[in-house]
């Protein structure tokens, strides 16, 4: 943007006693802003607001609150609806955690691992086939997840591997859009310079890649790798196809099916409503934990997909 | 990042040395062999992008083009079943609706993330940090759980709806009418996504040279102006690539729909949207041959559509 600052010195022409005049104007935006920044905050944490109030209230007093919806009822039930919830069909929610930690893991490892190899290999190789493979791979990019979850589905099937971990894990290793990540933050984050330096002073092309290449692609791994845990970990569609075993189902599946018992038995399953939203509560709270430690990687690093 | 200030000037840098052999690198065989390793770092992606892309779509295909009937057996049936759903009013109903859903949302979900992120751009404050933060939180929560939370607020009966309107005396709107339910969709989506957006912009807006403000500001630029001429047009590869995944995600909607569908008295049927009509098909009436079609059918409509607009969008230095 040089064409924009050419004129910064030329036509300085600030006289000094405009300085607190352009304050005193500024100030009134500034309360504007505030506002507006306390309405967003209103609006984005009232469901977790509610969320929060409600696992402390009595089934009781989730559908009839003496407060209403957005205050605390009578009493104080949190410990013993987490009580409830960890006994429920002997502690089958503990289980999809469990199945959440390692779909997410597994997957989100697994896919930011082959992202990393593979947006290297494209940034800094000039191969046959390369400008051909990337375009692929772009087009792979626009390829909508979900149509490929009933034909990966009956391909499974076929497989005799539906109904098992791997139909989860599997199919959540296919991470385009983190490949095309890793490419444009090598491409620019790994200078040709220091990897030639090492290759002159004799480190393989593998060895370059650990020593030189990975340290400089950090932030770039992490926020892959925050981008596909939540993804697997927040993904309904795959898992709800491919698992019929309950005990197999991640929390968000189990989540769902519980909603849907409860909903199915209209009155007699007060109580179901009751552990759901308390399970909606412990469910969320490690993907926030993860977000906030994390944040001074993932800010920045979300930025890289729109830089090109 | 440098990259980011090429957006309009007019020869941007190379950023990648045309034609590596022979550009001041060490030539010869050495070098191509070097590169021909390139293939070894693409290969374990490739290997899974074969069997989870490729293979899926080319068999779901392959079994678009047969039916199976109770008393006829599997047998070819072309493309038939590509006909029977372009022809379905169920998937033609639920296509139109994504279409127009889209239509709306998006833009909303836009306009809220690019005027979020500029109010917070031009803040430094500890509150601007925390708003930044609650914004993004619900990224972080999956789309079953924002569905459920949001269905419990809209409850005429014991949502906060109901104490608001009763104490006018007035009954709560029922948000999960046919009439209201597009509103309601609508608002869980915004909710969801807008921060992530919000975050996407923001990183971008950081990224520019606050120098070019200053100079706009000498030369009597408004905050608007430097907002709308320089910021937005310096942001516009940001609101690409967001415009582009917010039409892939609403296209494919399922989640929301099908977990609000339960509790909506029918006015979301299963045949709502075009993923739930394929999941249906497929797991309830364990139509496979069908339900590829209509997979397939899906996938290519979204493929084509993102594919024109990225076409009549594109231009220098922007996404792909």
């Amino acid at each position: 943007m040089t064409v924009l600052t050419t004129p910064a010195g030329a036509s300085s022409t600030r006289t000094p006693d405009e300085a607190p005049r352009r304050q005193r104007a500024a100030r009134r935006p500034k309360m504007l802003s505030n506002l507006f920044l306390v309405a967003l905050i209103l609006y984005f944490a009232l469901p977790l607001w509610w969320l929060l109030v409600a696992s402390t209230k009595d089934t009781t007093s989730l559908f009839a609150s003496p407060h209403g919806a957005l205050w605390f009822g009578d009493g104080f039930h949190l410990v013993e609806n987490l009580r409830a919830l960890f006994a429920y069909d002997n502690g089958i929610y503990l289980r999809w955690m469990g199945n959440s930690f390692l779909y997410a893991l597994a997957g989100g490892l697994g896919s930011t691992v082959l992202a990393v190899l593979a947006g290297y290999g494209f940034a800094k190789f000039h191969f046959k086939g390369r400008n051909l493979a990337f375009s692929i791979l772009l087009g792979a990019v626009m390829v909508p997840a979900t149509a490929l979850v009933i034909p990966t589905f009956v391909l499974l099937s076929e497989m005799e591997l539906t109904n098992t971990p791997w139909a989860v894990i599997l199919p959540s290793l296919l991470n385009p859009f983190g490949v095309y990540l890793m490419r444009v933050y090598a491409a620019e984050g790994v200078p040709d310079e220091l990897l030639d330096a090492a290759r002159v002073d004799g480190a393989g092309t593998f060895r370059t890649f650990f020593q030189v290449a990975l340290p400089l692609l950090r932030p770039a791994i992490v926020t892959v790798l925050l981008l596909s845990v939540v993804a697997t970990w927040n993904n309904y569609f795959l898992p709800l196809a491919m698992l019929s075993d309950s005990t197999l189902f991640p929390v968000t599946v189990g989540i769902g099916l519980l909603q849907g018992l409860a909903g199915a038995n209209n009155g007699g399953g007060e109580s179901l409503w009751m552990l759901i939203v308390v399970g909606s509560l412990v469910s969320i709270i490690p993907l926030i934990i993860a977000f906030l430690s994390l944040q001074k990687y993932w800010q920045g690093g979300l930025a890289i997909g729109s830089l090109k | 990042m440098a990259a980011q200030t090429d957006l309009r000037a007019a020869p941007p840098p190379p950023r990648e040395r045309p034609g590596a052999r022979g550009s001041g690198r060490p030539a010869g065989g050495w070098r191509q062999r070097e590169d021909a390793k390139g293939w070894l770092f693409i290969a374990p992606f490739g290997a899974v992008f074969i069997v989870f892309l490729v293979a899926p779509l080319a068999y779901a295909f392959y079994l678009s083009l047969f039916t199976k009937g109770l008393a006829t057996g599997t047998k070819f049936a072309g493309l038939d079943n590509y006909t029977r759903a372009f022809t379905d009013p169920a998937f033609l109903k639920g296509l139109w609706f994504v279409v127009k859903f889209s239509l709306v949302l998006i833009p909303v979900q836009m306009a809220v993330s690019l005027a979020a992120a500029l109010v917070l751009d031009g803040m430094t404050s500890k509150f601007s940090r925390f708003s930044r933060l609650m914004m993004f939180v619900p990224y972080a929560i999956p789309a079953v759980i924002g569905a459920l939370m949001w269905g419990f607020l809209y409850s005429p009966n014991f949502g906060p709806a109901q104490q608001l309107f009763g104490f006018f005396g007035l009954d709560a709107p029922v948000m999960l009418s046919p009439d209201n339910v597009f509103g309601a969709l609508m608002n869980v989506v915004t909710w969801q996504w807008a921060g992530y957006y919000m975050i996407v912009i923001y990183a971008a807006l950081q990224g520019i040279d606050p120098s070019i403000y200053e100079a706009a500001k000498i030369d009597g630029a408004s905050s608007w102006q430097v907002a709308l001429r320089i910021k937005i047009p310096m942001v516009a590869s940001a609101l690409v690539l967001i415009l582009v995944f917010a039409v892939i995600g609403t296209l494919q909607f399922f989640t929301e729909p099908q977990i609000l569908g339960r509790i909506s008295n029918g006015a979301i049927p299963p045949d709502f949207t075009p993923n739930m009509y394929a999941f249906t098909t497929a797991f309830a009436f364990a139509q496979f041959n069908y339900a590829s079609a209509i997979s397939f059918s899906l996938g290519a409509v979204v493929f084509i559509g993102v594919y024109i607009f990225l076409f009549a969008t594109r231009k220098r230095g922007s996404f792909l």
